[in-house]
């Protein structure tokens, strides 16, 4: 754990950061980035961690052994108050592991999000699209267009993945939301997080019971042929990091894809005469927004040099994708929503060896939803003012708490 | 020296399965039944050299390394 003085704790800037705007990244990652790369910075919960923001080294942290992803770790950075408690009542997550005992739960789900498995779901993800937008489609206007497609497409989506076509789907839904929300206090975090895995317990029993074509059947299948015994916490903790993972930051790349190219007519018009160009805008906006900033948090394993500073063992490190995304030393003139860029290289899904598993799904699932809206409802636009949009600037996961559109 | 031929190794043991070089470059990528890296070619020549080395960089892994021969 990085021990500071408090007079210097004091002095330094707060994390995570709150936007102002959209566009803009906080000018204090700007200027850490310039005048300090390697700097640190201070949790919500007092903590001072090391705080990175070139790409460089962001790329490096995270894909360096030495740096490990436990986050009940004395000295991992703490993102919300009541974490740690949450998670230590549950079966550690795949995203908290290192080394081999990652890559042996990893392995086992890899296949599910091949390329090949991913591009096998487009007619299901075209068939969720599709009953979104002809609901939408029924409904008085104005639309909310994140109730009604932002966060009911991935969430079907990741359902259907798991095998979890449930009556009691909102329910869970109401519990994913409040855990994520930056304002829950750390006793409701510990209840949800109770709620959640009683949740999946039923799921998995339901599997074991009657196994259909979904990930956790497969799973358990897996394991019958493996060891004869079934790790219903190991596939507990999976289904629900696959969930949370899944759900909103996908909803917050719906949203804000929409706004975006609401926004920009020529983005609009270019996707429209060649849909092979809405996969190069969708890496632009996962690039651009950077919407899980939050989520690159590593504990120092031994003592590392990076940028001329000594990291010791046990201290805590943010590793800024939204600063690295926005490096001009790796993405010339960073701070434009460039169309043409062709931006693969962004740090968005994290890099190194927890790389967001989904990603591919992700991708797709976006092309599918930007695709089909602009061409089913072609005269779609914002119902309120740009300025009136509610930025989620408050929340762990940037996004829009509602996008208000009519047609 | 882009014209010039490299040797392409992957390690499946590495290999986290993000799919990023098959992404690049399905000629010479693929993904196997478990997800892991396969090589469909041990060498890239001519444009492809560049190709394999976008692969090189986007895997997040370090499954993949270019040899120059
Ligand atoms: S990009 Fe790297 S980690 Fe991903 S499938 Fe290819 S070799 Fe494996």
């Amino acid at each position: 754990m990085l021990n500071l003085d408090p007079e210097e704790v004091a002095k330094l800037p707060h994390y995570p950061v709150t936007r102002r705007c959209p566009y803009e990244i906080p000018e204090v990652y700007t200027r850490l980035r310039t005048e300090e790369p390697v700097s640190k910075v201070v949790m919500s919960d007092g903590q001072p961690v090391w705080f990175l923001s070139r790409y460089e080294d962001v790329r490096a942290v995270l894909s360096d052994p030495r740096f490990g992803a436990d986050r009940l770790a004395e000295g991992f950075p703490n993102l919300a108050l009541g974490q740690r408690e949450g998670l230590s009542k549950q079966p550690k997550f795949m995203i908290s592991m290192d080394g081999a005992e990652h890559s042996a739960v990893r392995r086992r789900v890899i296949s599910d999000f091949s390329v090949r498995r991913v591009a096998e779901l487009r007619p299901t993800i075209q068939k969720l699209v599709d009953d979104c937008v002809d609901r939408i489609l029924d409904l008085p206007q104005p639309v909310d267009l994140v109730a009604e497609l932002a966060l009911p497409v991935p969430t079907l989506l990741l359902a259907e993945l798991v095998g979890a076509n449930h009556a009691d789907h909102a329910y869970f839904i109401d519990l994913v939301h409040r855990m994520l929300w930056r304002k829950t206090s750390g006793e409701e975090r510990v209840q949800i997080s109770i709620g959640l895995r009683k949740y999946f317990d039923d799921l998995i029993a339901e599997k074991e019971a009657h196994p259909g074509d979904d990930l956790i059947s497969r799973q358990i299948a897996l394991q019958r042929e493996e060891t004869g015994e079934i790790d219903r916490e190991g596939l507990n903790s999976l289904a629900q990091l696959l969930l949370i993972a899944g759900y909103e930051s996908s909803a917050s790349m719906i949203a804000l894809g929409v706004h975006t190219f609401l926004t920009r007519p020529d983005w609009l018009a270019a996707i429209r005469t060649d849909p092979a160009r809405t996969s190069v805008a969708v890496e632009e906006l996962l690039r651009f927004y950077s919407i899980l900033d939050v989520a690159a948090g590593r504990v120092a394993l031994e003592d590392v040099e990076i940028g001329g500073e000594t990291i010791r063992a046990g201290d805590g490190v943010m590793a800024s994708v939204f600063a690295a995304n926005r490096d001009p030393s790796a993405f010339p003139d960073p701070d434009r929503l460039d169309l043409e860029r062709g931006a693969r290289h962004h740090v968005a899904f994290g890099y190194g060896p927890h790389q967001c598993l989904g990603q591919n799904l992700s991708r797709l699932e976006l092309q599918i939803v930007f695709d089909t809206l602009f061409a089913r409802v072609p005269t779609l636009r914002l119902a309120v003012d740009e300025a009136d949009l509610p930025f989620k600037y408050d929340a762990l996961a940037f996004g829009l708490y509602e996008l208000p559109v009519t047609w | 020296m882009s014209g010039a031929a490299v040797r392409i190794t992957g390690d499946p043991e590495v290999c986290t399965g993000a799919g990023q070089c098959v992404l690049t470059d399905p000629a010479m990528f693929a993904q196997d039944d478990r997800g892991v890296v396969e090589l469909r070619t041990h060498r890239a020549e001519g444009a492809r050299v560049p190709r394999a080395r976008e692969a090189v960089f986007l895997c997040p892994s370090g499954a993949l390394s270019i040899v120059e021969d």
